[in-house]
This record gives C-alpha cells, structure tokens and sequence, in this order.
C-alpha cells in the first residue's frame, strides 16, 4: 500500500542522505521525496512516499524514527489529509488551432500558462498525483517537450499536526 | 584531551597520520589518557570493541583521514552489528581543501554512514567539546553502538576555551528507558499461562547489564533457557536450567525446545536468520513475548504477539516483580512433563565427539580442556568459523562479558585485537583468543602489539589447515569441492610467534593438549601461542542447514536422528 510520511529532520548535511541510504541499504521504494526548510531554520521537511506490506512500511517507520536526525515522524496516510503536487510541463504549441488547444485544456486543468515563445507553451498544474498524470494524459506525446514535477507535499486535515514535541 | 578525560577515558587504541598529528601532540603533553599504539588500524577498532565488550564502557578509537578512516570500517562495522559502544575519531583534511581530493582525503562520514548509530563532522573548534560529548552520549545509551566524529585538521589547530558541556541531549534522540507497565502486565499473564515456556535470550541481556535479572527470573519460572550466541553468559551455562546455545550449531535440546514451546520469551534478541532458520517453520505453537530496547527490532523478522520496549534490566525486573505480586506460579504438572521431554532430547548427548581418539588432536577436546583448566573463569575471544562455534558449545561461560566475539558481521581477525583491549582492561585475568589458522593471519601484525605492551595472552591456534567452516559447507553442499580453503604456504607459527618475541608450541598429539595448555596458562608474564594440529575433517555439528526448521537438524554421522 502507497503511505505518504511526513518528517522533521535536523536541517544539517548529511540528513538528506541518511534518509535516503537507509531506503537503499534496507531494500525499501521512494516514490517520492521532497524537501526544504521550514519556518525554523534548523528543521527541515521532508515529506517521502513510498509503499510496501503493512510489516515493511511499520520497519520504515520505525528505521526512520531511529536516525538521529529525525525530530518527528508523522504517516499521513493514517490522517484525512491534503496532498499536493506541482507539474511544470513544457508543451509544443505551433498553429494556431495547436495553441488553442492546449490553452483550453489548461484553463480547464486550472493550470496556467507561464512562459511563452512562438513554438512552445510552458503550464504551471497544481493538485494531488491523480489529476497531474491526467493532464499529462490529454497532451499528445508528441507535443510534449520536458516534464517536471515537484514530489508529493501533504498535511493532516483538522487540528492534527506534525510539529516538534513541546519540550 | 581534556573532554576524553571527563567522559573518564583510559585507553585509546589509535595510529597516528598527517591529520591527526596535533592530537597526538596533545596527547604527549598529557599523561592520564594511556594511548595503545596497534599495528593497523582495523585492530584499533577490534581491541576498543573488546575493551568495549569486556567492561561495559565505551572503546575510544582515533585514527587518521582517509586510509585510516577506511581501515577502521571493518572494526566499525564489526561493532555496529553486535551494538557495541565505540567513539572513533578519524581525522580529515584542512577544511578548506574537502571535496578537492586532497592527499589522504576520503568522505569518512559518507563511507561509515551505513554502519554508524551516527556520525559528526566537527566544523568550529567551538562545537567540539559538544560534539564529543553528544558522541559519548549517543554511543551508550539505548541500544549502543559505534559513533564517529570525524575532525578536520585545522580545527584541532584552533584554541576555544574548555567548558565541560553538561547536557548532552540532542531533541531528536530520546531512548526507551523503562517499559509500559501495561505490556509488562500482559507479558506475565502470558508467560503464567505456559506449559512449555523457553526463554531465548540474546546479546542485548549481556550488553544491557541484564545477567542478573535474567537469572532470577527464569529460576523463578523453573523454564529452560537458552542464549544466542551473543548471549552466552547471560544465564549461567552451568546451571540445569540451561539448554545450551540456540539456532544454525545451537544444541539439539535448545532447538526442540524452540519447536515445540507454546510460551517464547525473547529478550535483547533480533531472531537473527542464524537463530531463526526458516521463519515459516519458526516456534509454530508459540505465543511470543519480546523485549528489546529497539523498538525496530520488533516485529522486524517474526510477529510477535506482546512486544515490550525498554532496557532489558528494568523490563526484566519489572516482570519478575508483576509475576511474584500476581501470587501465581507456571502449572507445576506441566512443567515437570515439559522437563521429562528436554531431558529426553538432552539424552541424545548431540555435543558428543570421539573423545577417546589418541592419534590426532579433535579441536572440541582443546577446548574442553582449556575450559576445565581454567574453570571456566578465563576471557574468551574468538575469530570466525568452525573454531568460534566449538568455544561457543564447549566452554561454559557462567558470567556475562566473558565471551568476546564478533557475531553478527562475522569479522575474521577479530579475535587477537579484541584479546588486547580485554587484556589491557583486565590485566590479571586469563586471557585466551579462540582462533584458527585463516583468521589469526588476518591480524596477525597485532602480535606486535601485544608485545609492546606486555600482553600476556594466550593463543590457542586450532590448527586444521584449512577454512575450516568453508570446507564444511563445501563438503556438504558442494559435492566435497573444496575450492580454494585450503590453507598452502602456511607459516611456521611457532616461529612466527618467535620472531615477534613471544613463546611459541606447536602440539600435535592428544596426549599433549593438557600439559600444554597447563604450561601455557602457567606462564602470566608473556604471550604464548600454541598452535594445535586439529584433525582436518572434523565438522560443526549440530547443524541446521539454512533455510531449514529448528526441527530439522542434523547431529554427527554416528548419531543422525531417525
């Protein structure tokens, strides 16, 4: 099953890799990983999806809580939760009908156009992974030029949320 | 210095290089911190490791950048596997030239990361009293283990003043201490429930102070006990409760014991693959209890039912106290029944060996001999094999930390360093390294060592020839193709011995093993290494081969089950 973890980690070299090779040593997938600082200079984010059995994803929850690193460690797939992607996707767009075409189609994804030339279209799209793969299924493969996409970010709905313990 | 002093360190095991020459400058001027110069620096980790081992305290390593840095891993990650404490400090380059492939410089964070509970770099002369203090801290508490801190020469050129930095505790580290009351609770209704209890105990009993809460409570259970191969000394070896060793060589008693239990109660134990056997054949009956200071250990390999996470000391005298208030004893009836079957596999006798031979030496024999000779008080360390399996099943260790070997790496040329840091920590104790022909070459140079400090150890060399453990599997699953563990161009080891300065026997006669052993353990001012020529088609036995069940062992040819 897919999980969605979020993390507060020492914002300090090295804790980037130590999550990242405790998924190689141990054998454990990373769909996604995102991760930047947060309003407190000294924690980042990192908010990581990967998946495995119920026993794999409880041993990556608790190999996660065991790096030294790791403030706090909260599985969001447990919570109602808000997930966010962002695609930039840069998209051939020539004749007129073309242009036309793929404006439409952002404007109904709600994405927008950020960066034009006479050849091509360049889409900012936000929403969970579901909505991003369909609009990359809409565009003719052909037409599109590069795909970028940010990871997945998430946060508990409600009151719940992944903050350090009070000390 | 002066923050190796107040985490109160005796011994640093160490070789000096460019990176770390003001340290060593430092270390001159100074005179309460004793530094064990060794001959390569893997040995610096292994004779910490068994310092480390032997005593409970932390093993202090410090070594230069690069190849010091990577020579150490092996140690590092001996030390990793088996959770014990160690502080290593690499040295590194000027921190201007890191990451411009400087003379000696290699990612020393990036290469033992994988086999670290942490690492530090030290980037301001300002954070390293801190650092250190951290290292110390991370180390030894929870379930320990090897910590580097990894300095760049300039900053040991810097000056800061000293404050000895009183809280260590770092926000994001916060181990387990005492366990829930609750689980502990529901672990004795479990365990008074038993008809066939076993308690399987493992290093972290030995490694957590445990031994005597451990014993109280399977004595007061009246059940069987059996240790990993990392527990050994936990629960007496000598005491009717104990069934022997567990898993892959683990005794035909303590292995049945496991199948047919209905009531497990593991301990400082990860059900590591060499215990388990094939997890789906593994306690098919057995409700399972286990603590553990990890809370990753549980559940990692096998479901257990009620789980318990705290240090194996408190857990284990917290249980014994909720049993003894519960006024409630294990079903006496039961009990006796599940005695008469132990004895019953007990009876098949499945450590018996031809004792009687008197043409060639059999290596359980030197080793039943070592044990009775020195009663069972000495220090033993042990490198990795056939060799290391014998000691395991044939000397009894009645104490914890008396049994040094690296298990869970399974390190070759662990054992003749680790005998330094034992014998340096207990200078008028026996000590005895376990050893065989392939491992003691591994760090051999360390007998150097030994007589630079006056290391009175003694090496009891079984000496067969060959790999001996790869030339079993080779004869068991190969079709007796014994690719490339014979051992040619051995050296002369009594000579060996000697041109380091030390006494060396070589003994090829049974009738010559105990006057030799007497001899050498008589002689507690200087090294000796006897160098006994085993017999070469002797095999580990019992034997569960990988992948099978506990149920599924093999004994010796003469005595095979039905």
């Amino acid at each position: 099953m897919r999980h969605i973890i979020s993390i507060l980690l020492e914002n300090e070299s090295g804790a980037l890799s130590r999550v990242a090779g405790l998924f190689t040593a141990r054998g454990y997938n990373i769909a996604s990983l995102t991760v930047a600082p947060t309003e407190d200079p000294s924690l980042s984010r990192m908010t990581l999806v990967t998946s495995g059995s119920d026993s794999v994803v409880d041993q990556i929850r608790k190999q996660l809580n065991k790096l030294v690193d790791v403030v706090k460690l909260v599985d969001l797939t447990d919570n109602p939760r808000i997930e966010r992607e962002m695609l930039l996707i840069k998209v051939r767009a020539e004749a007129s009908g073309e242009r036309d075409e793929v404006k439409r189609l952002a404007d109904i994804f709600r994405g927008r156009i950020i960066d034009v030339t006479e050849r091509v279209y360049t889409i900012e799209l936000t929403g969970d992974g579901g909505k991003l793969d369909a609009f990359i299924a809409v565009i003719h493969p052909r037409r599109i030029v590069e795909v970028v996409r940010s990871g997945v970010i998430g946060i508990a709905r409600g009151e719940t949320a992944c903050i350090p313990d009070a000390p | 210095m002066r923050c190796l002093q107040d985490e109160g360190v005796e011994y640093l095991f160490g070789y000096p290089g460019g990176a770390v020459l003001h340290i060593y400058d430092a270390l001159y001027k100074q005179e309460e911190i004793k530094h064990i110069l060794v001959r390569h620096e893997q040995g610096a980790t292994h004779a910490a490791d068994g310092y480390a081992r032997s005593t409970g305290k932390p093993g202090v390593v410090l070594v230069t950048s690069g190849p010091g840095a990577t020579n150490a891993v092996t140690g590092i990650a001996t030390a990793y596997m088996d959770s014990i404490p160690l502080v290593v400090f690499t040295g590194q380059v000027m921190t201007h030239l890191i990451g411009d492939d400087a003379f000696q410089e290699v990612d020393a964070i990036g290469i033992t990361r994988p086999c670290v509970k942490h690492n530090f770099m030290v980037k301001d002369v300002r954070d390293l009293a801190l650092t250190m203090r951290k290292a110390f801290h991370v180390a030894t508490t929870g379930r320990p283990g090897p910590v580097v801190v990894d300095i760049p020469k300039d900053i040991t050129a810097h000056k800061a003043p000293y404050v000895f930095p009183k809280d260590p505790s770092l926000r994001s580290y916060k181990p387990v201490t005492d366990g829930d009351p609750e689980a502990i609770r529901k672990a004795a209704d479990c365990l008074l429930t038993a008809r066939r209890p076993v308690v399987y105990s493992g290093g972290g009993v030995v490694i957590g102070n445990g031994a005597r809460e451990l014993t109280e409570l399977v004595r007061w259970l009246g059940a069987p006990c059996t240790n990993t191969l990392m527990g050994l000394g936990a629960f007496p070896a000598t005491d009717p409760l104990f069934v022997g060793m567990l898993g892959m060589h683990g005794t035909y008693e303590a292995n049945m014991a496991m199948h047919e239990c209905d009531v497990l109660l593991a301990v400082g134990a990860r059900f590591d693959d060499r215990v388990t056997g094939d997890l789906d054949k593994f306690c098919p009956n057995a409700r399972i209890i286990h603590i553990d200071v990890d809370p990753a250990s549980i559940q990692k390999n096998v479901p257990v039912e009620i789980a318990v996470i705290g240090e194996a000391r408190r857990v284990l005298a917290a249980l014994l106290a909720t049993l003894k208030a519960s006024g409630k004893r294990l079903d006496a009836a039961s009990l006796s029944a599940w005695w008469r079957q132990i004895d019953e596999w007990r009876a098949r006798r499945c450590l018996d060996y031809d004792r009687a031979n008197t043409e060639v030496i059999k290596p359980q024999f030197v080793l039943e001999t070592l044990y009775r000779l020195t009663a069972g008080q000495a220090f033993i360390t042990s490198d990795v094999g056939q060799h290391q399996m014998w000691a395991a099943q044939f000397y009894k260790f009645d104490e914890p930390r008396r049994w040094i070997n690296s298990g869970g790496l399974g390190t070759m040329g662990f054992g003749l360093p680790a005998a330094i840091g034992v014998q340096l920590a207990h200078p008028h104790e026996t000590v005895a390294c376990v050893t065989g022909e392939a491992s003691i070459q591994m760090c051999i140079q360390e007998l150097s060592t030994c007589k630079q400090y006056g290391l009175p150890i003694k090496i009891i060399n079984l000496n067969n020839r060959y790999m001996g453990m790869v030339r079993q599997w080779q004869e068991f699953f190969y079709q007796s193709r014994y690719s490339h563990s014979y051992l040619e161009a051995l050296p002369d080891f009594v000579k060996l011995a000697e041109s380091y300065g030390h006494v060396g026997v070589r003994i090829d006669k049974p009738g010559d093993v105990e006057a030799a052993l007497k001899e050498a353990l008589a002689q507690n001012d200087r090294l000796v290494f006897l160098d006994f020529i085993t017999d070469q088609t002797e095999n580990v036995y019992p034997m569960i081969a990988a992948g099978a069940g506990h149920h599924e062992m093999h004994l010796a040819t003469d005595r095979e089950l039905a």
